[in-house]
């Protein structure tokens, strides 16, 4: 049993103190939450993130109050009712637009950061595991959200990735019939992806963010040269005032300003794209009304998903979907496929240097072709990177095995 | 700091790459590029797109066009023809062959002279839809072929149109003369039929029965539209949106160059008509513009103040680390 002061007032600092042990809270998620000083604005995107995820979400609530989840109310409650009659409904529109594609961007390039500096190993492999299932949660969440507006492009890119799950000679109609909840997609299926988009998605991406926040306490965060150093040491030198010879700086305030910093910088740009430049998330075939008759000429998916697309598109159908679902599960096997026993930056790895800029020239390559219709010369290079990106996996193991250690 | 430079533009400069990929460059290749012809109607394109066995007809008849413009016109005479097309280009016109007659109060200022004038010597060739009829005449305005024939009768209809019927004329009347005979446009609350009028829920009833009737209206007129042209023109409220400016442009100026075959008429717009009508499109289409123009800089100053505020607060937590 605690020992409580009786003596202390009801919410005073000794009566929360006791009951929540706020000194201690505070200490282990802020004051005493030791960050390596050694690091670029790189290490801010999960902050830039978590700004973001905010902005989807209050924007998303306000949404939420005049959208309506109806196949012959959606469209005009979307670009009429929401654009015209709500008071900055245009406003929370375009920031949840514009967030619900910056954010990927961010994503890729925290992804990449973790990549780049080695991030995933020696302890970190559950960060990265993590947000790799974040990163799966969050293109749910675009998916389902894509569909809302019921314009062309979210009736058909329902129908095309609903599709995929007949798994080509498979022929398994039956389960997509099952996840549409009809023939086509129709009410039952703008339904229940309006409920994943607005309640399960949203649930379960808190609480991985909690998760991932979670994985991240024990190992530490990583720095710019990968050095394993005694935080425990660092941190008494911090304490007693040597703040020079210290390599860790407190979570709160310290590496916080920064944070700050870089996120006031992120904000001017996201919001110059709110207001100026919001085009590039809101394609245009999605503002014809949806039409089951009428296929679109192009059907293609936003740019975060392109280069998936694309190393599904080159095939034939049934190796297709297979390149198709290695993608979407190789990036969870990175910790288990670099065998090296280096946590660097890229730069000093050798072979995982150039490993590393290929692959993310690849995946640049496969995204512009995945928009690109699928013909000509277009087809040939986006074959020739998706098979790049295949032979790059399978290269993995023995090129981080042939490193030497550092 | 140089280090952090560097790797901000190391950031920078692919997520451009990245950009210009998926937006301009990938734009740029799906959709097959149209040259506008600035809005100057000598029937040069048609000409071309036209088969062997057209063309001549073509040629033969854009050359009377050029012709007829080169006359000089008499208004007062004009005005005393045009009396004859007032018979079916009036208030509360009645459909004809598939599509009601548009009011032609602001005809001077929204069409061009040469369009004006191959309409009403040939409609279907003027509008570049002769291929959906053996014989032009048979085109519902085909009747004013044999009612202002002469060249000289239609120089004076024209010159009429051009002095009298070239008043001011706002975006909105624009898109009603212009568009809205087949396009509704449902954010600009106009239909078919015009302005959709206000009603009232009826006590007796509960219900707006007033609006039932003239929903019926429309269906009817919707319903003799589609038989017409094929399918039911598209609602256009928010057209802007969906397809570039670049597009409407072309597209309006002459409908076979981006679509081969299609039922719609070229609508003969001059650069004043152009202009309303794609003002109209963009309000009902982007009505926000206005007031993100007036928000954004100042979300956007707060933000730079904010970054500041925040700069000078990390070179403080920071001051003595290194």
């Amino acid at each position: 049993m605690a020992h409580f002061d009786e003596n202390a007032k009801p919410f005073s600092h000794q009566w929360l103190n006791d009951r929540l042990a706020i000194d201690t809270l505070k200490r282990v998620l802020s004051t005493e939450y030791w960050i390596p000083k050694n690091i670029n604005f790189l290490w801010a995107m999960g902050m830039v993130l978590a700004a973001t995820f905010g902005l989807l979400l209050i924007s998303g609530i306000f949404l939420l109050m005049y959208y309506q989840p109806n196949t012959n109310l959606a469209f005009d409650s979307v670009n009429y009712t929401i654009m015209t009659e709500v008071g900055y409904g245009w406003l929370w529109r375009h920031i949840h637009g514009v967030g619900a594609s910056v954010v990927f961007l961010i994503i890729y390039i925290h992804m990449f950061t973790g990549i780049y500096y080695g991030s995933y190993k020696r302890g970190r492999e559950l960060i990265w595991l993590s947000g790799m299932l974040l990163f799966v949660l969050f293109s749910a969440e675009a998916f389902s959200g894509y569909m809302l507006p019921w314009g062309q492009m979210s009736y058909w890119a329902g129908m095309v990735i609903t599709n995929l799950f007949s798994g080509g000679s498979l022929h398994a109609n039956g389960l997509v019939e099952w996840i549409r909840g009809d023939y086509i997609p129709g009410q039952a299926f703008l339904s229940r992806f309006f409920m994943l988009h607005v309640l399960l998605m949203p649930l379960v991406i808190i609480g991985a963010i909690v998760f991932h926040f979670g994985t991240l306490r024990l190992p530490h965060v990583n720095n710019q040269d990968g050095e394993d150093f005694d935080f425990e040491e660092s941190a008494r030198l911090y304490k007693e005032g040597k703040k020079k010879e210290s390599k860790v700086i407190p979570f709160n305030p310290v590496f916080l300003s920064k944070d700050v910093f870089v996120m006031g910088i992120y904000f001017i740009f996201f919001f110059y794209l709110v207001f100026y430049h919001f085009e590039f998330a809101m394609d245009p075939v999605n503002f014809d009304p949806a039409n089951g008759l009428k296929t679109p000429t192009h059907i293609y998916p936003e740019w975060y998903f392109l280069w998936s697309y694309e190393i599904l598109r080159p095939f034939p159908t049934d190796p297709g979907l297979i390149a198709f679902g290695f993608a979407q599960v190789i990036f969870f096997l990175l910790p288990f496929l670099d065998r090296s026993p280096n946590v660097a930056p890229a730069s000093r790895r050798g072979l995982f240097k150039f490993w590393f800029w290929i692959l993310l020239v690849d995946m640049i390559v496969l995204t512009f072709m995945g928009k690109l219709p699928p013909q000509g010369i277009w087809s040939t290079i986006g074959l020739i990177a998706a098979i790049i990106f295949i032979a790059l996996w399978v290269l993995l193991p023995i090129i981080t095995k042939l490193e030497k250690k550092l | 700091m140089n280090k952090e430079l560097k790797i901000l533009g190391i950031v920078v400069i692919f997520t451009l790459i990245l950009y210009w990929g998926v937006e301009p460059f990938a734009h740029s290749q799906m959709h097959k590029h149209v040259e506008g012809h600035g809005l100057v109607y000598d029937g040069k394109a048609d000409i071309e797109e036209a088969s062997k066995a057209k063309k001549e007809a073509k040629e033969k008849f854009w050359a009377d066009v050029k012709r007829i413009s080169s006359i000089k016109g008499d208004p007062v005479a004009g005005e005393a023809t045009f009396a004859m097309c007032g018979s079916c280009h009036m208030k509360n016109a009645s459909n004809m062959g598939g599509v009601t007659p548009p009011s032609l109060d602001h005809a001077g200022a929204l069409y061009d002279k040469n369009f004006l004038i191959a309409l009403i010597k040939n409609p279907a060739m003027a509008t570049n839809v002769d291929h959906k009829y053996k014989d032009t005449a048979t085109h519902p305005m085909g009747g004013v072929m044999s009612m202002v024939s002469s060249d000289q009768d239609i120089a004076n209809v024209v010159a009429y149109l051009k002095t009298k019927k070239a008043g001011e004329v706002t975006p909105k009347e624009a898109f009603i003369e212009a568009c809205s005979r087949c396009h509704a446009n449902r954010y600009g609350k106009l239909t078919q039929l015009g302005e959709i009028p206000k009603t009232k829920s009826n006590i007796k009833t509960g219900q707006d029965i007033d609006r039932m009737k003239y929903d019926q209206k429309v269906a009817t007129e919707q319903n003799a539209l589609a038989d017409y042209l094929g399918k039911l023109p598209p609602d256009l409220s928010i057209i802007y949106r969906a397809r570039s400016e670049h597009f409407l442009e072309t597209f309006i100026e002459n409908p076979q160059s981006q679509l081969p075959g299609t039922a719609m008429p070229r609508t003969g717009l001059s650069h004043e008509g152009m202009e309303k009508v794609l003002s109209f499109l963009e309000e009902t289409g982007d009505p926000s513009k206005p007031a993100r123009d007036a928000l954004g800089p100042w979300v956007l100053a707060f933000f730079v103040i904010f970054t500041i505020l925040a700069y000078l607060w990390k070179q403080y937590q920071w001051r003595d680390l290194h």
